[in-house]
């Protein structure tokens, strides 16, 4: 909303200087957005006076002038025509930045002659489009600011131009004289009055009207008008075209211009047809849906069942409320008007506008609301001021329906005030602010005044005191603590553990990123989204159409990027939502981590290796640990298509999957542009089974002084024998005496195969035997040994390495 | 026992010029060995008459003890001497790199988050946790926010696809942390004190926006919470959270359908060579909006607005992440640029605390 100060002026007798008015408006949660002092870019040009002017040894068309200025004569050289002995002019000195030019002065040679500044033009100060001649004005004394004149003989010009942003629930502040009104309740003057002008219809309304039933009620309670006839529609008058200029409309003509006061001053929008252009009379109805409407931004439209439209004999007039037609458009050859002022429904408007995607200055107040109480008298404010600017006579008033009656009334509690705010605001203040407002106070009952729809309850009139009362004085209390001592733990498991999880992955090397929850239906639908479940209705593009199925992709696309930009390792990571649907709550936390090339950079010690699945098992298995999984898991190779199906493998308990390692599959990167081989990780955070029991204590620490002994054993087996088939089966041989089954070597490939036969390989175990009541003696070991032999050899098929 | 001197300077000259190890155990086997000269001395000993053998074997002893103590120190000296040129030869290039480790960092939007989660878990308030897909009730109606709204509209929705012959409203991606407000008072009722920390929605993307980005919702419900307490609540964090001595708040009266009154909440600083500083200096950014909550929101959690009230205010944390960090650009967050995350990611083990300081 943007109003100029003396436009508020108009509304508000005030004394309070501009910073004041600014200050209260933001404090009274009418955000200034921008301030235009039209002035500003003036302040530096002073008057002076041609005592001499003649032509330039050299140039026809230029003279040489002597300036007196407010620092002494200056010599100027000037192109203009009218540079001439004794006018007062508008001087530019050197180091003054001209505007309209967009320069900034030296002191300059013209063909030979040296110049000493400027003398300006309209133009080159951004007054008006006038090139001309240089200003020269009919008064003024040499040294006086050009700003200072301007603010004496041309007010208009030095109309600061106000910003505000104004919130949805404030329709009243759409209109510059509730802006004063505010202000006024503030103590920042005095609202002037408004008084309304008893029009006297000379004639019945050649333009008659009428409100078809099934939306009385509701769409269009109240539609007025009255024709004016034998007007002149000209230029509106200087004033009003400064006014309209400074908020940023274009001025048309008189009576369009008249409407867009109303719309700002008042809050008002009215409609203007040109009454020789209407046939029969004007309907107001819902539209069947499928017809055209051809409006003023010379757009045609289709409209849909429902939307309220205005017609005449002919067709579809007006979108009501909305934007008027362009068949009966007012022009300059306009003598006979119609004037509208009616009442729209709040919802229907909005509604049409959203769907027509139609914006205007009247839909942005309908559809937040405009006052019902004011149709009929901003209709005969309205018809003054047509009769004022542009002659001719009115009619009687043609009007059907009636103002929708919006008294309602709410109780004030003012203990429940001070209560609810924290600020000791006398009640008679709070009655005060609320009767400035506009509200009527009835015993302690308060009916709002009929622009203010948005009031609907205590809590509104309770923010209306304290919005005057000035939130910025009010002063804090402390937050009682709701325990006394110290603090009670507050994150659920799930919080702990999500926390561990990102912070135990970023201690392994990763970067953790944070990538878009939607993403795009390729890359969702390689891992198993894509659906039209997940799809967003209305992306912002085509990259971020889908929920994420599963955090690799993000991180797959992040990776890429990177690559481009030249790196070829890294460890990137996120800990954050997936989603399996679409509905509410099917989403789940997630904790994907993923390596590209190489574990190091080149270094003179040969770290540097390629990444593989034994990296990605490490880090998985330590975050894992890190948020309380089970030391004893499963694995299984029924993990989901986006993975290498030989190189991967699902960490689970049973049916339930914690989470998933290996090689994504190559497609897959080939697709989302990664080169590869990438390996990776994804946790199922919440699948992981909570300790059972839940006590600090640890479990008592056995320690034996008797000596443990280490024995290895090698197996030659097929070479699809799983290790961990082979650790399980060594395990299993003496649950008591076997501490820990490590396999620390394979020997497997082409030359083990010939050493061992076609299609084996080599396994190496170390078996760690620690006994708890007596030291081994070699024959116990050879027992052992023997079982752990024959238990290995029938869980594998495999035989003991000679 | 003539000839005791000539034979100590005949070893300790031997014993000074010796040049290895080996030379020297020769040496103290001519000497002290078994059949050495001393030894062969000191067994002479017995031929002689008591008096005479008393005087001889003093001298003797103190000889062999010379000898003795000339050989060790010369067997010291030749270790270290080996030892030393062995270290000269284990010369290394300590200058050459380190062997390399993989630093891993924690992303802004995470440490930012546990930051909050310190402070306010200090002042009692719990983590509330709600969907990102909300149906349009949670969103907009339970807050106040009927469907032709106009503020409705501010928020740039997006909405999920609704299956052909589906007729609920779509659902949206929550556009605010506030439907967690809902969801906790509805599950919990009064009196609750939570913070909601979580990822929104909304379709904008310019130089200042994303089409995601990170919110946190605070509310605090009890008998006799005021907007007094809201602002000292406020207060504290801010001066927890940027770490500076004090701050200085001022609130301004808006809008929200889902308080009343509403504030918009502005900080002091000062901007000076690009430079944000909180808590001094002559202007005033926003950082929040907040309000009382709305007795119809309370409605709709279930909660008696007779007997219950409290406030609520909601912050972007992207935003303070930036403030307090001087992260310049917001959609870099999400770009997953290899540098930006090295350069503005906090370490693993940099646990935000009161005890040490957040970002000590």
């Amino acid at each position: 909303m943007k109003f100029t100060l003396s436009w508020l002026k108009d509304h508000l007798e005030t004394a309070s200087s501009l910073d004041d008015i600014l200050y209260a408006l933001t404090d009274l949660g009418l955000e200034v957005e921008e301030v235009v002092n039209p002035l500003a870019k003036l302040a530096p040009f002073t008057l002076a006076k041609v005592i001499h002017a003649e032509k330039h040894p050299d140039a026809d068309k230029l003279r040489v002038c002597r300036v007196m200025t407010d620092e002494g004569e200056k010599q100027i050289v000037c192109g203009a025509p009218n540079a001439r002995t004794g006018i007062t002019v508008v001087l530019c000195k050197p180091g003054d930045y001209v505007p309209g030019i967009d320069v900034t002065l030296g002191i300059g040679k013209i063909r030979g002659v040296e110049s000493h500044g400027m003398m300006a033009s309209e133009r080159e100060l951004e007054l008006s489009d006038e090139h001309n001649g240089i200003i020269e004005l009919p008064s003024g004394e040499v040294g006086q600011k050009f700003t200072d004149w301007l603010a004496i003989n041309r007010p208009g010009l030095a109309d600061p131009m106000i910003h505000v942003k104004v919130t949805p629930n404030r329709p009243d502040a759409l209109g510059v004289r509730g802006i004063a009104r505010d202000l006024a309740a503030r103590g920042l003057g005095q609202l002037k009055p408004l008084p309304i002008p008893a029009i006297k219809g000379g004639f019945a309304s050649p333009v008659q009207v009428e409100i078809s039933d099934d939306l009385k009620t509701k769409g269009c309670p109240h539609f007025a008008g009255r024709t004016i006839r034998g007007v002149t529609n000209g230029p509106s008058p200087d004033w009003l075209q400064a006014r309209l200029k400074a908020i940023g409309l274009r001025p048309i003509s008189a009576l369009v211009d008249i409407t867009n006061y109303f719309t700002f001053g008042l809050n008002r929008p009215l409609h203007v047809f040109d009454a020789a252009k209407v046939h029969g009379k004007l309907r107001v109805h819902a539209a069947q849906g499928g017809e055209q409407f051809a409006a003023l931004d010379g757009k045609t439209y289709t409209l849909r069942a429902g939307q309220m439209a205005i017609s005449d004999d002919q067709g579809i007039e007006s979108l009501a409320g909305v934007m008027g037609g362009e068949a009966s458009g007012c022009s300059p050859e306009t003598t006979e008007v119609f004037v509208e002022s009616a009442w729209w429904d709040p919802i229907t408007i909005a509604a049409t506008g959203r769907a027509l995607k139609i914006n205007t200055d009247a839909r942005y107040r309908f559809e937040r609301g405009v006052d019902p109480a004011f149709t009929m008298p901003g209709l005969d404010l309205a018809t003054q001021m047509i009769l004022d600017l542009c002659g001719g006579e009115a009619s009687d008033i043609a009007q059907d329906g009636a103002a929708l009656d919006t008294t309602r009334a709410y109780k004030l509690d003012s203990a429940r005030v001070i209560s609810l705010v924290g600020m000791d605001i006398p009640e008679a203040e709070q009655r005060n602010t609320l009767e400035s407002l506009g509200f009527t106070l009835n015993g302690d009952m308060a009916t709002p005044p009929s622009w203010r729809p948005d009031v609907l309850g205590e809590a509104d009139l309770i923010e209306e005191v304290a919005r005057i009362a000035s939130l910025s004085k009010l002063q804090g209390k402390p937050l009682p603590r709701t325990t006394s001592g110290v603090p009670r733990p507050i994150l659920t498991p799930l919080q702990v553990r999500e926390r561990t999880a990102r912070r135990t992955i970023a201690a392994l090397g990763y970067n953790e990123c944070v990538t878009y929850s939607f993403i795009d239906q390729t890359a969702a639908t390689l891992f198993g989204g894509g659906t039209d479940a997940v799809r967003v209705d209305n992306p912002i593009s085509s990259e971020m159409s889908h929920l994420r199925p599963d955090l690799l992709p993000g991180l797959l696309r992040a990776a890429s990027r990177n690559q481009a930009r030249g790196f070829g390792d890294m460890a990137l990571f996120e800990v954050g939502p997936a989603f399996q649907g679409g509905e509410p709550g099917e989403q789940h936390l997630q904790a994907a981590g993923l390596l590209i090339g190489q574990t190091t950079p080149r270094d003179p010690y040969g770290s540097r290796r390629p990444v593989d699945v034994f990296d990605a098992k490490a880090d998985v298995e330590a975050a894992l640990a890190a948020i309380g999984a089970p030391a004893r898991t499963q694995i299984n190779r029924k993990a989901a298509s986006w993975w290498h199906p030989g190189r991967s493998g699902v960490i689970g308990l049973g049916p339930n999957m914690m989470a998933t390692f290996g090689e994504v599959h190559p497609k897959v990167l080939a697709e989302l542009g990664v080169k590869g081989p990438a390996v990776a990780f994804t946790i199922l955070v919440a699948n992981v089974p909570s300790p059972k029991v839940k006590t600090p204590t640890k479990p008592a620490l056995a320690l034996s002084d008797l000596q443990a002994v280490e024995r290895d054993f090698a197996f030659v087996v097929d070479k699809g024998v799983e290790a961990l088939t082979a650790v399980n089966a060594a395990i299993g041989a003496d649950k008591v005496l076997i501490e820990t089954v490590r396999l620390f070597d394979q020997f497997s490939g082409d030359k083990a195969e010939a050493q061992m036969g076609a299609g084996k390989k080599s396994i190496a175990l170390t078996v760690r035997l620690q006994p708890s009541d007596k030291t081994l003696t070699e024959a116990d070991i050879e027992a052992v040994s023997a079982k752990i032999i024959e238990k290995v050899s029938k869980a594998t098929g495999g035989t003991l390495r000679g | 026992m003539d000839g005791l001197d000539a034979l100590k300077a005949k070893y300790l000259t031997a014993v000074a010029n010796v040049a290895d190890e080996a030379g020297l155990e020769d040496l103290r086997v001519a000497a002290l060995g078994k059949k050495g000269e001393i030894s062969a001395l000191m067994s002479g000993l017995g031929k002689m008459e008591p008096d005479q053998r008393k005087a001889a074997g003093a001298m003797l002893n103190v000889l062999k003890d010379e000898i003795d103590a000339a050989l060790r120190a010369k067997k010291a000296a030749l270790g270290d001497a080996a030892l030393n040129e062995r270290l000269r030869s284990e010369w290394l290039d300590v200058t050459m790199p380190a062997r390399p480790r993989r630093v891993g960092s924690i992303h802004p939007v995470s440490q930012v988050m546990e930051e909050l989660t310190a402070i306010f878990a200090d002042m009692g308030f719990a983590v509330a946790e709600g969907p990102q897909v909300e149906s349009d009730w949670y969103n907009f109606d339970a807050l106040n926010i009927p469907p032709e709204h106009p503020a409705r509209q501010e928020h740039d929705t997006f909405f999920m696809n609704r299956a052909e012959g589906d007729d609920r409203p779509p659902h949206v991606l929550r556009t605010h942390t506030s439907p967690v407000q809902i969801r906790a008072m509805t599950a919990q009722g009064a009196p609750i004190r939570v913070i909601a920390p979580g990822r929104v929605y909304r379709m904008d993307m310019d130089q200042t926006h994303t089409p995601m980005f990170h919110q946190v919702e605070g509310l605090a419900i009890d008998r006799n919470i005021s907007m007094a307490n809201l602002k000292w609540t406020l207060e504290e964090f801010c001066r927890a959270f940027f770490e500076v001595p004090s701050v200085e708040l001022r609130f301004r009266a808006s809008h929200f359908p889902f308080t009343e009154p509403s504030a918009e909440v502005d900080i002091r600083c000062s901007w000076e060579g690009g430079q944000l500083k909180i808590g001094q200096g002559d202007k005033w950014m926003e950082i929040l909006g907040s309000g009382m909550v709305h007795p119809k929101v309370l409605a709709a959690a279930g909660v008696n607005a007779a007997e219950w009230q409290g406030f609520a205010f909601g912050m972007g944390i992207d935003r303070i992440a930036m403030l307090k960090y001087g992260i310049p650009d917001l959609r870099a967050f999400f770009e997953s640029d290899l540098r930006w995350l090295r350069h503005y990611g906090f370490a693993a083990l940099d646990m935000p605390d009161l005890a040490g300081g957040l970002s000590a």
